[in-house]
């Protein structure tokens, strides 16, 4: 009795997988960011390569340190991310076989339009922060050790704030994504860090806007690498080459620099 | 408010194009939860039905067990799922992650208590009063178990759309599983997280509308089925 309803629970799932294989054409995982996912940067250029090469790109978007975690299991082919201290220790450990610099845009400090801790009088962020702090404004953070996280928590330390303390009272950790953490900063009409590409494709501003930005401290890197076919024996590490080789070249280069919303370009191939 | 009436106009217009990228998103959506219904109600129900009517030790933890794990949060499913599934877990090599059937799998583990329970629950009352009359007729243990099933059958489905509920509405699972990577693994449920971090609200709502509109059909049609096949416990 209970053996036969194994043996049909395996076939059903086996019928169901076989499905899935047979449809599929050749593929590759990218894990990459919630920002590249949700400036709508990938229904733009990756159309584009599939045209090019006929190799279908699936696109898992977490934060940067969820997208590593993926990659370093071995559950991605290759990794798009922007955090590059991360993305050095990911290949130096031997997870990934070379990093390429692939676009990059800035990060802008967002804040209600009253700007109540004035941070638009000052040009450097990790000032800016300060002042926030100072004032007990009200502070959203990412809190998911994504790309922008790191970078928040970098400002911070420059600015001799420690937001630990504070964490629950002005400073507070949304654990998501960028969008649902601007969302929660519209809600709150409170100051928190983003990345321009969001920002500009976000469509609930309400009371926010731009308070802080063009800082050099503010520059936003984005990498590529392949997951190492050394430690995991099975990356398609053709395909994966082969989608690298592509952004880096000059048909990946145009259609990145070609996404643009409202006329503005959202990223800048290197 | 405005949002809502911006949603409800999202809704209908969502409705009224029904583009292809809509329809493959709800058709996956019903594969993977009626699949994930379907063979989850397929162990459930005899489980149910053993723990019901059988007497062995440890059948009260099972109980006590099996109604605890229909508080099972879907987040931490996704996660144990996910770590099987993980090129690096025990079963890495199927190279399931990222797929459909992961989510079936997923689906399977947070329907299946519920089932269970419920099942068990239903199976019981009927056994109570229905056992010294089928002892006097001197049925078997299988044409006791049938008419059980059979009598109770209304009530069964029920439990099942209760599964399917769960499974339909769920989103911690499907995401860490399936990836939500767009015409693979994208459903319903994680193409409404996807348009509310966008800030696309009104598009957010409007897609929670067609999916309530879609469990409201599947009801409709489970109510109707009962009704012509002129169940007596339709109330």
């Amino acid at each position: 009795m209970k053996l036969r309803f194994i043996r049909c629970l395996l076939i059903a799932v086996l019928v169901l997988a076989g499905r899935q294989v047979a449809a599929a054409a050749p593929f590759i995982i990218l894990a990459s960011t919630t920002s590249t996912q949700n400036s709508g940067l990938f229904d733009h250029i990756l159309p584009k390569f599939k045209a090019a090469s006929g190799v279908d790109v699936r696109v898992v978007a977490v934060g940067t340190g969820a997208a590593l975690r993926l990659a370093r299991n071995g559950d991605a082919d290759v990794l798009l991310v922007h955090h590059q201290p991360s993305e050095e220790a990911f290949v130096a450990a031997g997870y990934g076989v070379a990093r390429h610099a692939v676009m990059f845009n800035d990060f802008v400090i967002i804040g209600p339009e009253a700007d109540p801790a004035g941070v638009a009088k000052v040009k450097d962020p990790a000032a800016a922060l300060r002042r926030i702090a100072e004032q007990g404004a009200a502070f959203v953070s990412r809190g998911d050790d994504s790309g922008t996280h790191k970078r928040e928590l970098s400002l911070w330390a420059k600015a001799n704030v420690d937001v630990a303390v504070h964490s629950g009272t002005w400073y507070r950790e949304t654990g998501s994504g960028m969008g649902a953490t601007l969302n929660t900063a519209a809600a709150m009409n409170a100051y928190t860090l983003s990345d321009r590409g969001t920002w500009l494709s976000f469509q609930n501003r309400q009371g926010l806007k731009i308070v802080l930005q063009g800082d050099q401290n503010l520059r936003n890197q984005y990498g590529v690498i392949l997951v190492s076919p050394q430690r995991h024996g099975h990356v398609k590490f053709r395909l994966g080459q082969q989608f690298i080789d592509w952004l880096i070249s000059g048909p990946g280069k145009t259609a990145i620099g070609g996404h643009r919303i409202n006329g503005q370009q959202l990223f800048h191939p290197n | 408010m405005d949002e809502f009436w911006l949603a409800m106009v999202t809704a209908g217009s969502l409705i009224w194009q029904l583009d292809g990228d809509l329809w493959e998103i709800i058709g996956l959506s019903l594969r993977v939860s009626l699949t994930a219904t379907g063979i989850a109600a397929f162990l459930a129900l005899p489980l149910g039905a053993l723990i019901a009517l059988g007497r062995f030790p440890g059948r009260r933890v099972l109980i006590v067990l099996f109604n605890a794990l229909m508080g099972l949060p879907p987040v931490v499913v996704g996660l144990v799922v996910y770590l099987m599934l993980s090129r690096s877990g025990p079963f890495g090599v199927f190279n399931l992650l990222f797929t459909p059937t992961a989510m079936v799998i997923a689906q399977v583990i947070l329907v299946l208590p519920i089932i269970v329970s419920l099942s068990r629950e239903i199976l019981e009352t009927l056994w109570q009063e229905y056992h010294e009359a089928l002892r006097s007729l001197g049925a078997s243990p299988g044409q006791s178990l049938f008419a059980l099933l059979w009598d109770g059958r209304a009530m069964l489905v029920t439990a099942l759309l209760a599964g399917f509920g769960r499974a339909v509405a769920e989103v911690g699972a499907v995401m860490i599983v399936g990836g939500n990577i767009d015409h693979v693994t994208r459903v319903m449920t994680t193409s409404i997280t996807l348009e509310a971090s966008k800030g696309n609200l009104a598009l957010a709502l409007g897609l929670g509308m067609v999916l309530l509109l879609l469990s409201l059909s599947i009801n409709i049609a489970v109510y109707g089925f009962r009704y012509i096949g002129g169940e007596r416990r339709l109330a």
